[in-house]
This record gives structure tokens, C-alpha cells and sequence, in this order.
């Protein structure tokens, strides 16, 4: 029996979360003494999950794969599982990833565990916690099926270093071509040049205490300085000063960076289960009873308009030294 | 045209979430229930299809006698007929396994239409079980649908960073979410509505035997946020320092 986590790839580079699920497989199986696998497409340095536990990646060079597609992939990685003898199978949170979980349980006949967010508790009972009602609980979920599938929620775990001694195989699964023809690509509109929602270590957030989309300059400048992405809460899309891709919170965005910036956002309880996977947040408002502070980490008690462009240049100075 | 709207019935969004019974169930004491807010965006979709083309648009919902007062509110929104499931839903595989025999079983549905996640347990997995077990295919996270000539449809789906579109045909089962319609044009019912609904029917039916793939075996609440360090708006040195030595965020 093996571990296998599906190692997604952003621009032929092993992604981040890939480097997260490895280390987290790793840890449950220097408990059960299982091997680790991962199974990616297109991977052009795939020697990096050694770094992170990954004793052999199957790396799958078939062109078509490289660009997704839930029902191509699930037949790969359900190939894979089978070749590997897997019973355990990680995938990321990624948009791509959440849509092919249920397609690829279907397929493996697995127990689906989402919003996973630690190691199983013992070896015997195969019980996991995940977050339920978005983030205002936890759930302890014993999976009953032989196979097990899940998704492990950003930034939950961590990425651990444990290197490990490795190989690359080619591994070449046999895919129904039709889907390709069943579900076809028309276009792709990514912005390209800003930090995404999804990829983000920093986000800068702002509410309404902007008063006016004219105001989003230093955000936006903050972002830039800090290598961030820009979002925003629920009523500051709805009155279209922001657009809706922006929106972070209970049925917008779900996002859990390293660190979270809310400026004039007060902190109602759905923007809160929107971004409380975060691990730091930092809150600026000039209401000190805003919810926002019994939430967050740091504070700072103050007008935007004044704490923000100072904030900017005091972290121009030190990215300087 | 027939469409499905799988409706999933959940706490308020703005609910306090508590456990009880040794924090072996969730705590349903003074909790209000409503449509999922992700589902709301498929509803409102299906009621604008349904006045474009006539379709007819069946309710269907796995729960018990407690989810029909939402489910009426669904009726006098606009939906035809609704189907109750009699059954709690055990877990996301009970759940589909429910739903995916209904359609085997029942007319031809040209569209199915869930929210892309419930928020009460997060699963999001239940339209997508539904699309292994009935063979149907299945788009999640949708922004965006658009009917077109020939039993074809363009899906916009949300990817990261961005949306993606798929051009693809009928029967389709989509994970629908925010964007799907505008939120302004998001249907409450009316007085004439909350009327006609009480006529229209609810039919129930009895649930089949299904097993479970996972089991909560109990609850429990995050843990409480550490206190909060405030940093006075003319120090923001100190909050750099914290950021980049503490955080380690910087």
C-alpha cells in the first residue's frame, strides 16, 4: 500500500500545494512506514517533491494531460492508484482539484473527505478533523471505506522538508480521448501579471471604509509593495466598486494566505468564514469595537486614509535594506 | 425542457454554530434555516431559463420533514413541483446515491442544477457523485451558462485566477456559484408566490438503502483566537517588526 498525492503543476513548475500535500503524506507515513507517490503531468522538475518526502513521482508526459480536464485527470490519477496499490489519495483545494474530488471518488469507489485540515488520528480508525460550516466548526470524520481520498484544505498543514532518496518514472495511463471533444475549451480568461486569489501569500482586503472606488490606488500600491493580491468584502463588489472576483467571504472567495490585510472592513461573521483559515490577519479600522479585531491577530486602530500610505512607505524602507 | 434544482437547506449564514449531545450533534436550537446561498445562484438561472423556454423545473431535496418550510419557499419562487427525499442525508455519498436514483428512475432532465458547495457541512462532492452514478456530465463551479442551438451549451467555469469556458451539450449537472446570475437579479418570493405555493405539489418519497463512506464522530468549535496585538497608528515600525520577526509573514 502507498500514499499518492496529485502534484499540480503551474507553468511546468511543481505547485505549491503540491509541496504541502507531500509533506503531509510523508508525516502519516513515517507512521504507517508506506511509500509515498506522486502522480503529476508535465512536471518539468519533479526531483523537487524529494525535497518534501516524494520517494517516486509518475510523470506523465502525454501533452494532451498537461492542460486540464476533471474527467481525463481523474482517469489518471485513479490509474495511477491502481498501479501503486494506493489506498490513500491526496489532492490540493485548487479550483481544478475541488471540481474533479467527487469525480475521482466516484471513480476510485473511495470515502471523499473535504476541507481536511490534519493527520489522521491514529492508525486504526482512519479519522481526520475538517472544517465544516465554513470554518465555524470541526469535524472528526472516520472514513469507512478501504480507499480514501482527500482534499487537504491551503495552508492547513504547512510544507515540511524531509528529503528523501527518489525516483522520476514516465507513466503513461490510457485516457478516453472523447472527453476532450465532450467538454471543449473555448477560452481563457486569466489576468496575467497580478498575483491570483488562489496563489497568494499576502492579501490586501478592503470594505467599504474606502469610501469610494476611487480610493483603491494605495491598496492596490500596498498590494504591489508587498507581493500581494488585492480582494475586497461582499457589499464593496455588490455596489460595483470592485469587481466580484474580488470577493472573499462565506459565498465568495474562500482564501487562506500567510497573511491577511483587512482595511475598513468591519468584520461581519460571513466575510470572517471566508478568510479565518488564514494564519495571520491584521486588521486597520478606525472603529475600535469593528468584530475584526476579536478576530485578528495584529491591529491598528486608526484611519485608513492616514495608516496606509505611512504603512506603504515604511515597508518601501524595509524591503530596501 | 426539464430541469432538476437539487436544493440544499442550511443554518443562516449569519448563525452561531453550536454542538450538543457531548458534541456528538450539531445544535439546531434557534437556528433559522434558508436555500444555500450557492444554490440561490442556480435557482434564480433556472426560473430565467424557465421563462425564456417554457421549461418545467422540479425541486428536489434529501431531508427530512423539517426542510419543507424551504422547500416551499423554493415553490413560491417559482418551481413547479418539489420532491422530498424522506431521509436525513447520512453523508455526501447516502446523499447522492438518493439523488442519482430519483434521476434513474424519472423523467429525462435536461439540466440538473446544485450549488457548488452546501454550507453547512462542505462537502461539495454531492452534484459530482450524482454525475459518476447517472453517467451524466457534470461542470462545477460555474459562473457563467448559456444555452445555445442544438441541445449545446457554453459553461463558464471559475479556475484559478480566472474562468474558463467549455463548450458543451445537454443533459448537464453544474455546481452553480456566484456569478451565475447577477446578485441584484437573485429571486425572493412574493406574497402571490408564497400563495400559489401551497398548492403545487410535494411529493414524497421514501428513501433507498444506501451505506455511508464516512461518519462524524463528533464536533468541535475552533479554537479561540489568541488576544489581538494592537499597535498604536504611530508606531508602525513595531507592527513591521511583528509582521517580519513574529509572523514571519514579511
Amino acid at each position: 500500500m502507498s500514499i499518492l498525492i496529485y502534484a499540480e503543476q503551474q507553468n511546468g513548475k511543481v505547485a505549491k500545494s503540491a509541496k504541502e500535500l507531500a509533506s503531509y503524506a510523508k508525516a502519516y507515513a513515517d507512521k504507517t512506514g508506506q511509500e509515498v507517490v506522486a502522480i503529476g503531468a508535465g512536471l518539468e522538475d519533479a526531483e523537487i517533491l524529494f525535497q518534501y518526502g516524494v520517494s517516486k513521482v509518475l510523470n506523465v508526459s502525454d501533452d494532451k494531460l498537461k492542460s486540464f480536464n476533471a474527467f481525463a485527470h481523474a482517469q489518471m490519477i485513479a490509474q495511477a492508484a491502481d498501479q501503486q496499490n494506493a489506498d490513500l489519495i491526496l489532492i490540493s483545494d485548487s479550483n481544478d482539484a475541488v471540481y474533479m474530488g467527487p469525480i475521482l471518488a466516484d471513480k476510485l469507489d473511495a470515502g471523499y473527505v473535504s476541507h481536511v485540515i490534519g493527520l489522521p488520528e491514529d492508525t486504526g480508525n482512519f479519522t481526520v478533523k475538517r472544517k465544516v460550516f465554513s470554518n465555524k466548526g470541526i469535524a472528526y470524520t472516520e472514513v469507512l471505506s478501504d480507499k480514501k481520498l482527500l482534499r487537504l484544505a491551503k495552508n492547513s498543514f504547512g510544507i515540511i522538508e524531509s528529503p528523501v532518496t527518489g525516483s522520476v518514472e514516465v507513466f503513461t495511463p490510457e485516457i478516453d480521448k472523447s472527453v476532450y471533444e465532450t467538454y471543449k475549451v473555448t477560452k481563457v480568461d486569466k489576468a496575467t501579471g497580478k498575483v491570483s486569489l488562489s496563489d497568494a501569500d499576502i492579501i490586501v482586503s478592503a470594505g467599504r471604509g474606502l469610501k469610494g472606488p476611487e480610493n483603491w490606488g494605495m491598496i492596490e500600491e500596498l498590494a504591489e509593495v508587498l507581493g500581494a493580491a488585492t480582494a475586497c468584502s461582499k457589499p464593496v463588489a455588490d455596489i460595483g466598486w470592485r469587481p466580484h472576483t474580488e470577493h472573499v467571504g462565506q459565498t465568495g472567495k474562500q482564501v487562506a494566505p500567510n497573511l491577511y490585510i483587512a482595511i475598513g472592513i468591519s468584520g461581519a461573521i460571513q466575510h470572517l468564514a471566508g478568510v479565518n483559515g488564514s494564519k495571520n490577519m491584521l486588521v486597520i479600522n478606525n472603529d475600535p469595537e469593528a468584530p475584526f479585531f476579536k478576530a485578528a491577530d495584529y491591529g491598528v486602530v486608526g484611519d485608513a486614509f492616514e495608516v496606509v500610505p505611512k504603512l506603504i512607505e515604511k515597508l518601501k524602507a524595509f524591503k530596501n535594506q | 425542457m426539464r430541469i432538476l434544482f437539487l436544493m440544499s437547506s442550511v443554518p443562516d449564514t449569519t448563525s452561531k454554530i453550536n454542538f450538543t449531545d457531548n458534541d456528538t450533534k450539531f445544535d439546531e436550537s434557534g437556528i433559522q434555516y434558508v436555500i444555500n446561498p450557492h444554490d440561490e445562484f442556480g435557482l434564480t438561472k433556472a426560473m430565467q431559463i424557465k421563462e425564456k423556454t417554457g421549461a418545467e423545473l422540479v425541486v428536489l431535496n434529501v431531508g427530512t420533514a423539517k426542510t419543507e418550510p424551504v422547500i416551499r419557499k423554493v415553490l413560491a419562487i417559482g418551481a413547479d413541483k418539489a420532491v422530498r427525499i424522506d431521509a436525513a442525508p447520512l453523508d455526501s455519498y447516502f446523499t447522492a446515491v438518493q439523488i442519482a436514483h430519483y434521476i434513474n428512475n424519472h423523467d429525462k432532465f435536461d439540466l440538473i442544477i446544485a450549488g457548488k458547495e452546501s454550507l453547512d457541512y462542505n462537502g461539495g462532492m454531492v452534484h459530482g457523485l450524482v454525475a459518476g452514478m447517472t453517467g451524466k456530465k457534470f461542470i462545477n463551479a460555474v459562473m457563467g451558462l448559456e444555452l445555445k442551438d442544438n441541445n449545446m451549451v457554453e459553461v463558464a467555469r471559475e479556475i484559478d485566477g480566472g474562468k474558463e469556458f467549455i463548450e458543451t451539450s445537454l443533459p448537464l449537472i453544474i455546481g452553480g456559484q456566484k456569478g451565475l446570475v447577477k446578485e441584484e437579479e437573485l429571486r425572493i418570493p412574493n406574497m402571490r408566490g408564497i400563495m400559489m405555493a401551497r398548492k403545487k405539489p410535494l411529493e414524497v418519497l421514501p428513501a433507498v438503502e444506501a451505506a455511508v463512506k464516512t461518519k462524524i464522530d463528533k464536533f468541535e468549535k475552533p479554537a479561540p483566537k489568541g488576544a489581538i496585538k494592537l499597535v498604536d497608528k504611530d508606531n508602525l515600525d513595531e507592527l513591521i517588526d511583528l509582521l517580519h520577526n513574529e509572523a514571519k509573514v514579511i
